[in-house]
């Protein structure tokens, strides 16, 4: 098992720019999720890592040993593929062991080893099944099973539950964590699911447009997005957004809401001009008190929680409440947004200003 | 309630059931006729109404396989009794056998023309049609069309250079020379119904392969060629069909050594009156090679062998 470090890594597939420059570190035994929207670059730089594409420039280390322009078959990493990419002419048996009989490993070997695993997986019953008849799910774990039985220094995986049902992907992410917690690999998860990526990623990238948006763990990514798309992308309703113009002084600890002080982290940093408020659904209290006011458009129930809509003078607001809170569609009420978790964005750029509360989580993204 | 909407209606499936067998009846009946006056006599074979019915004799395919010449009855007496069922039949026809006739050569050129060049076509083909698939070929499109375009006029309109140039290269009446000639008509053909069948095969299993530890050409040896047997099988037979029917060139490029069984064929007919029965018989034997490899590669052009493998 390794570490796997990526150092402004760039592809270019002609004048398509794929990949920008990404940055960050995959540490020994951690499960690694790339998350992103379609076509942000994650899959790219997964088989990158792979050797199935050869980066335009930047390095990869693998164990500490370079091994950016290498082909796949000397990196000894394995790859679980979306689609499973079984040998279809192989039995469950003969694709498992495939990559074991490359290395020239004697028979008996094989044999125990393929068994040793198939018991891991729970698919000893059908080693000797073609894969074309095989379900979802046994096709999975066969992949896994053929990535596993090497003992590679990572795996990477290309949104391997993406194919599988969605009430089977529920089964089949609680397996694989398992079976990494046993293993303790090195684990590579590309997918687009952000719940998927809370759920079972030690650490997320984020991506989009093919830049590393944000690095760390699930928590401190939701709770301290680096840019207003992080925040948007992560979270379900999203991150509220408060457009307005202003300004915050290096140091200062409020901002002016439609000319109502607002109280937020101290900002590190001083700006003014255009500037987005962030705050979660679920930190915003329904307070009659609070000067902050919005007319109530409408309620979605969710069981133990509703989401309300907001219509404010900042825009639309959604605030995630407890259903038993009583809440009339027309009428107004007052908003109270908890100050610690507050984010002012620069609504140019999109970046996160840095203030007492997020400095830690930034500083490493 | 069990409907299905793939079933069709019993009146359709009894008209289609018709429609099969009368086009079967209609491109057998050739067929048929030239097994059947294989066997027939001279006369029965040029019979007006033609002999449905007839006593058959194995006349024509001693004819075929023997050159005779006209004995007179006396040279027939002396000779005695014959010593074999052929010569049997050709003493009856007041002929003696001189010796073997050349068809069994010519066959055999067939066959190694045929299958020579239909290898070779398959090897270049399957390498080039891999290489349109998966690489980044400079020009792809243009080389492509490029390789189609020589499809585009019949081979045979190129024939007086063709001709000209294996004459001065010596590839003139040589196995080797029509081998090349073959393979290069078809060449286009198999890229392009290659090219078609390998795009259908996912990357993903190469991919796996190479993650798997294997390099480039053994995942194309190992994992791409066993699920492109299909797609080669058809791609065989078509190749093997045009080397093995081809008349013209072979008309014109061979003659004493090289030269196949269609333009040797025809001459049948002329060293011994009009002798359709060895004419068919000819055929015939000819057929067979080419119903014994499309029945062989039968297997695999039904077999959907990557049927569930990848999930589309």
């Amino acid at each position: 098992m390794a570490q796997i470090r990526i150092e402004n890594l760039r592809k270019d597939f002609g004048a398509f720019n794929a990949v920008k420059s990404s940055t960050f570190t995959v540490e020994d035994g951690e499960f690694f999720m790339l998350l992103g929207p379609s076509g942000c670059g994650k899959t790219t730089t997964l088989r990158m890592m792979a050797g199935l594409e050869l980066p335009t420039s930047g390095e990869i280390y693998i164990d500490g040993q370079e091994v950016g322009q290498k082909p796949a078959s000397q990196r000894d990493i394995a790859f679980v593929f979306q689609m499973f990419a079984l040998y279809p002419h192989m039995n469950v048996r003969k694709n498992i062991s495939y990559p074991l009989v490359s290395q020239g490993m004697p028979r008996a070997q094989v044999t125990a080893k393929v068994h040793e695993i198939a018991d891991i997986l729970g698919i000893s019953d059908i080693l000797d099944h073609p894969v074309s008849g095989l379900s979802g799910g046994d096709r999975q774990r066969v992949a896994l099973a053929r990535a596993i039985v090497r003992e590679p220094k990572a795996f990477l995986m290309d949104e391997p539950l993406g194919a599988l049902d969605a009430e089977f992907r529920e089964h089949m992410s609680e397996e694989l964590r398992a079976l990494h917690d046993r293993m303790g690999a090195t684990t590579v998860y590309v997918t687009h699911d952000q719940l998927e990526a809370m759920q079972m990623g030690d650490k997320i990238v984020v991506m989009n447009h093919g830049v590393v948006e944000q690095f760390g763990v699930p928590q401190d990514i939701y709770d301290w997005p680096a840019t207003k798309f992080v925040a948007q992308f992560i979270g379900s309703p999203p991150m509220n957004f408060l457009d307005f113009h202003g300004s915050i002084g290096a140091g200062a600890d409020h901002v002016a809401l439609d000319g109502i002080a607002m109280q937020v982290p101290q900002s590190r940093i001083g700006a003014s001009g255009a500037l987005t408020f962030g705050v979660r659904p679920e930190h915003i209290r329904l307070d009659d008190s609070a000067p902050y006011r919005g007319r109530v458009v409408a309620t979605e129930y969710l069981g133990t929680t509703q989401i309300v809509t907001f219509d404010t003078p900042n825009g639309i607001v959604k605030a995630r409440v407890a259903s038993a809170d009583p809440v009339a569609v027309g009428t107004t009420t007052g908003l109270a947004f908890d100050p610690r978790t507050v984010t002012i964005f620069d609504a140019g750029s999109g970046q996160a200003l840095r203030s007492a509360a997020n400095e830690g989580v930034l500083a490493h993204g | 309630m069990s409907f299905s909407v793939t079933e069709p209606r019993r009146g359709t499936k009894w008209l289609a059931g018709i429609l099969v067998v009368g086009y079967a009846i209609i491109t057998m009946v050739p067929l048929l006729w030239i097994i059947a006056t294989g066997f027939k006599s001279p006369t029965d074979s040029i019979a007006y109404p033609p002999v449905v019915v007839f006593d058959p004799t194995l006349e024509g395919y001693v004819n075929l396989f023997t050159d005779r010449t006209r004995a007179t009855p006396q040279m027939l007496e002396e000779a005695g009794p014959p010593e074999t069922w052929y010569d049997a039949i050709a003493q009856e026809r007041g002929t003696v056998i001189t010796g073997p006739s050349r068809y069994g050569e010519r066959f055999l050129n067939s066959v190694i023309i045929g299958f020579g060049s239909t290898a070779l076509c398959m090897i270049l083909g399957t390498a080039a049609a891999y290489a349109f698939s998966r690489f980044r070929v400079p020009l792809k499109d243009d080389l492509l069309f490029f390789i189609l375009s020589t499809r585009m006029m019949p081979p045979i309109a190129v024939a007086i250079p063709i001709f000209l140039m294996f004459r001065n290269l010596g590839l003139s009446d040589t196995h080797l020379g029509m081998i090349l000639l073959y393979t290069a008509v078809n060449l286009s053909l198999s890229v392009w119904l290659l090219k078609g069948f390998i795009d259908e095969i996912p990357v993903e299993y190469e991919e796996a392969a190479l993650i798997d530890g294997y390099t480039r050409f053994q995942a194309f040896y190992k994992v791409v060629l066993p699920q492109a047997a299909t797609g080669i099988a058809s791609t065989a037979i078509f190749c093997l069909i045009f080397a093995w029917n081809e008349y013209a060139f072979a008309v014109l490029l061979t003659s004493g050594n090289a030269q196949t069984a269609p333009p040797f064929i025809p001459t049948i007919i002329g060293t011994s009156g009009k002798d359709w029965p060895a004419v068919a018989a000819g055929a015939t034997i000819f057929l067979i090679p080419v119903m014994v490899f499309t029945i062989l590669l039968r297997k695999h052009l039904l077999r959907g062998i990557t049927f569930g493998a990848v999930r589309k």
